[in-house]
């Protein structure tokens, strides 16, 4: 067996070495991009599932000023299923109707101050009482918030948040105020029933936006 | 750079790494046909990358095995592809296995002191075949449920062991939920780790003692970076494009249709295989199940031994050549014979327009049951009853309500539209009526229905028409038809003057047909002509006097004499009505 010899052409060698590399770069690239391309594909999906309304409760299920905790049953999209699932929760509280009569043109901002759907000239007693529906995931990092009932507040336990029954936070901690869902006033006036847009916002942003 | 490099050599002594592994001397130098390890080397390789992808959105279990393989092939950006690169290369790797076991023993690099080596490739071999079959089932369709179940009874079959063995193997005693568990630990787990370990030990070996060469004395000696190593490439790029050809040609992989058990689905197992399946056409289960394969496995582990003469050495590929003419003709016997079979061919177009039909209603989602269970539940559907207890006398828009052509001459109405204004319009053109698409080929083609429609509606004055076109309207608003909901409330003072013509003079249906609170009974009634409730009331019994009474022709009481279920009449009956 005789030893191997230098390659005559250095120019040669340099091909083969240089082909070599090149091949095996484009035989690596195929598999790993069309990997990446799978692994990457949750990202720009399009939102599919929530966003639409449904019947949460009846108004004469709500006790005036008490908060109560609804889960909300709805058609769920999860990548290839359909079902009907829990897709979240919703604290409603209806209003506690104020009797004396002084009161009755209060400034609708102090009342709700993470949003009023009524238009601000319109006096807070009219016929129908005002029902509130709060998302129950807590604006700072997505924590569930509960009602305490000794301290009469909505209170998240992983942060120490703290929000009033309007929803107004009584802390830095949260960056923004309960997010407040909307609620059909058109059913509620006419029917009596509660039905409520469930969707979800970014946590940890001032801004109420789409998450 | 290079002090760089000086510093990383010193703390690791990569230098003697890299050198050690590219440049190993082959005597005699590079050659073509050393290249089929590297290229197993490198389908492996895109094995892992890809199998690992795909991992990130498969889900084992019976439920939804089959819907996330629909959502990687359907749905995901680039998922088809994916899919495609793996099973692709599944395939071809059978060829390279085959290649690279044909050089070594033609080569006698099975030979002292290869022995050893020899056995790790040939367990190889086995672990390879083994991530085949176990892949195969992880779609959890038709092709991959019923191949691996004969391949299950076959494993069960094995003498003293082979009940416990097939209970572990799929991890009960029927198919389910385990069954995907375990053969996906295997898949994924256990055989790869496996390979992983025995493909060390394997480049080790073959390190240790060198290449065979074919011919030391051809050419000069080389060593194996860059010269090989280019041709390893070239190789593998070859590979490559053939994988990335079939990929393309079919986006990707097959998926059949969800498993179903209770289907007379006909079992084949994947192409390599095929040619056992034949053999076991030929020789009893046992011998075509162990006894064969068994021994030339035998033969082969014992290849290196019998190879130390010249006579064994050709023998051994003698066996070789055998074993692979003799499997080659099996299979392509087998394949030709499925070519030739018509019942083979048509419970496989079967097969297929399930699979399509059921990737059709996945795009609306599946429900938690699972992709059969939403297959089946359209067994029922109102098109399904039609062709299989309607089309052998009506037709639907010309077709059996499933798109395929009537098999029997048609012999009652067009059910297309019916009660609509359209169908009506139809109904009472004279030529229309006595044709084939409405009563051409029933009793009622001479009777008095279509001598009044003769006699009245044949060449009709400007305001006949629009007074008929009244009648029409009135008739079909009889059905409430969802799809004519806007135009019946439109045309509701119309409707009203419709009603009057109808027991008018001119027209005189009430003078046969009873229509709301007037008429004579001696035709089908009219009143709510076309509701669901009138047309669950004629499938129920034609004959009643309230329908066609004595004058009925041929059409059975589907109702009355128990041909059909309640249900299936309101799901026919729905379905006519666009609901």
């Amino acid at each position: 067996m005789s030893e191997p010899k230098e390659a005559p052409n250095e120019d040669r060698r340099q091909f083969i070495k240089g082909a070599s590399c090149a091949i095996g770069c484009a035989i690596g690239l195929v598999p790993m991009l069309a990997a990446v391309r799978v692994v990457l594909d949750p990202i720009g999906r399009e939102r599919v599932g929530g966003g639409s309304f449904t019947l949460l409760a009846n108004l004469d299920e709500l006790q005036p000023g008490k908060p109560v905790m609804v889960p909300v049953v709805a058609e769920k999209r999860d990548k290839w299923s359909i079902s009907e699932s829990v897709i979240g929760a919703v604290w409603l509280i209806r209003e506690k109707l104020d009797t004396d009569p002084a009161n009755q043109e209060g400034s609708p901002d102090d009342a709700n101050p993470a949003g009023d759907s009524r238009s601000p000239d319109e006096p807070a007693m009219k016929a129908l009482p005002h029902v509130t529906a709060f998302s129950s995931v807590c604006p700072h990092l997505g924590c569930f918030v509960d009602f305490r009932e000794n301290e009469n507040d909505f209170y998240c336990p992983c942060h120490n948040s703290k929000f009033e029954l309007t929803g107004k936070r009584m802390n830095d901690t949260p960056p923004r105020h309960m997010d407040e869902l909307e609620i059909d006033t058109d059913k509620l006036r006419d029917t009596g029933e509660v039905w409520v847009k469930y969707e979800r916002f970014k946590t940890n942003t001032s801004d109420k936006l789409p998450g | 750079m290079k002090n760089l490099i000086d510093w990383l050599d010193n703390r690791t002594g990569i230098r003697d790494l890299v050198k050690e592994g590219l440049y190993e001397n082959i005597p005699g130098g590079s050659r073509w046909r050393y290249v089929w390890g590297s290229t197993l080397m490198f389908t492996l390789a895109v094995q892992f990358i890809t199998g690992i992808a795909l991992w990130l959105a498969y889900s084992p279990s019976t439920q939804t095995a089959w819907e996330s393989v629909y959502y990687i092939q359907y749905q995901m950006t680039g998922g088809w592809f994916l899919r495609g690169l793996h099973h692709w290369t599944a395939q071809i790797m059978t060829v390279l296995l085959v290649l690279h076991l044909m050089q070594v023993v033609i080569d006698g690099a099975y030979k002292a002191p290869r022995e050893v080596n020899f056995w790790f490739g040939v367990i190889l071999l086995q672990l390879v075949l083994g991530l085949s079959l176990t892949g195969y089932l992880l779609p959890w369709d038709q092709k991959g449920y019923w191949a691996t179940s004969v391949a299950t009874d076959i494993m069960g079959s094995t003498p003293l062991i082979g009940e416990w063995l097939k209970q572990v193997v799929i991890g009960g005693h029927q198919y389910g939920h385990h069954t995907i568990t375990r053969f996906f630990a295997l898949h994924a787990g256990v055989l790869p780790a496996s390979i992983i370990a025995l493909t060390v030990g394997h480049i080790y070996l073959f390190r240790r003692h060198g290449v065979k060469a074919k011919d030391p004395y051809r050419a000069k000696d080389e060593h194996f970076w860059p010269g090989q190593v280019l041709k390893d490439a070239v190789a593998c790029l070859a590979v490559l494009a053939v994988v990335l050809f079939f990929v393309i040609r079919e986006h990707g992989a097959h998926l059949g249709s969800p498993a179903d058990p209770a289907s007379a689905y006909q079992a084949r197992p994947d192409w390599y295989f095929l040619s056992l399946f034949q053999l076991l056409k030929y020789v009893p289960q046992f011998v075509g199940a162990f006894i064969i394969p068994g021994g030339v496995m035998i033969l082969v582990l014992l290849m290196p031994l019998i190879g130390k003469w010249e006579l064994g050495h050709r023998f051994n590929i003698g066996l070789l050549v055998a074993v692979l003419s003799g499997a080659g003709a099996l299979t392509w016997v087998s394949i030709d014979q499925d070519n030739n079979d018509p019942k083979y061919k048509s419970d496989m177009a079967k097969a297929d327009a399930d699979a399509a039909l059921i990737k059709k209603l996945a795009e609306d989602g599946i429900p938690p049951e699972g992709a059969l269970a939403l297959l089946r539940a359209q067994g029922e559907s109102g098109p399904k009853l039609f062709a299989k207890h309607c089309a052998s006398c009506h037709a639907y828009g010309g077709n059996d309500g499933l798109g395929n052509k009537l098999t029997d001459e048609q012999s009652a109405p067009d059910l297309k539209g019916f009660a609509s204004r359209e169908h009506l319009t139809e109904l009472f053109d004279p030529e229309k009526f006595t044709s084939a698409k409405f009563f051409g080929n029933t009793k009622h083609e001479g009777g008095k229905m279509a001598n009044f429609i003769d006699d009245e509606f044949s060449d009709l004055d400007d305001a006949t028409k629009e007074d008929l076109g009244k009648v029409i309207m009135a008739l079909s608003a009889e059905a409430q038809l969802p799809t004519q909901a806007q135009a019946d409330t439109r045309d509701a003072k119309l409707i009203i003057e419709g009603r009057e013509l109808m027991g008018s003079e001119g027209f005189s249906c009430t003078d046969c047909h009873t229509f709301r609170r007037s008429g004579k009974p001696k035709a089908p009634d009219l009143t709510g002509y076309g509701s669901r409730e009138w047309m669950m009331g004629i499938l129920h019994d034609p004959g009643h006097d309230r329908f066609y009474g004595g004058k009925n022709d041929r059409m059975p009481a589907f109702g009355k004499d128990g041909k059909l279920t309640q249900e299936q009449i309101e799901t026919i009956a729905n379905w006519l009505r666009g609901e």
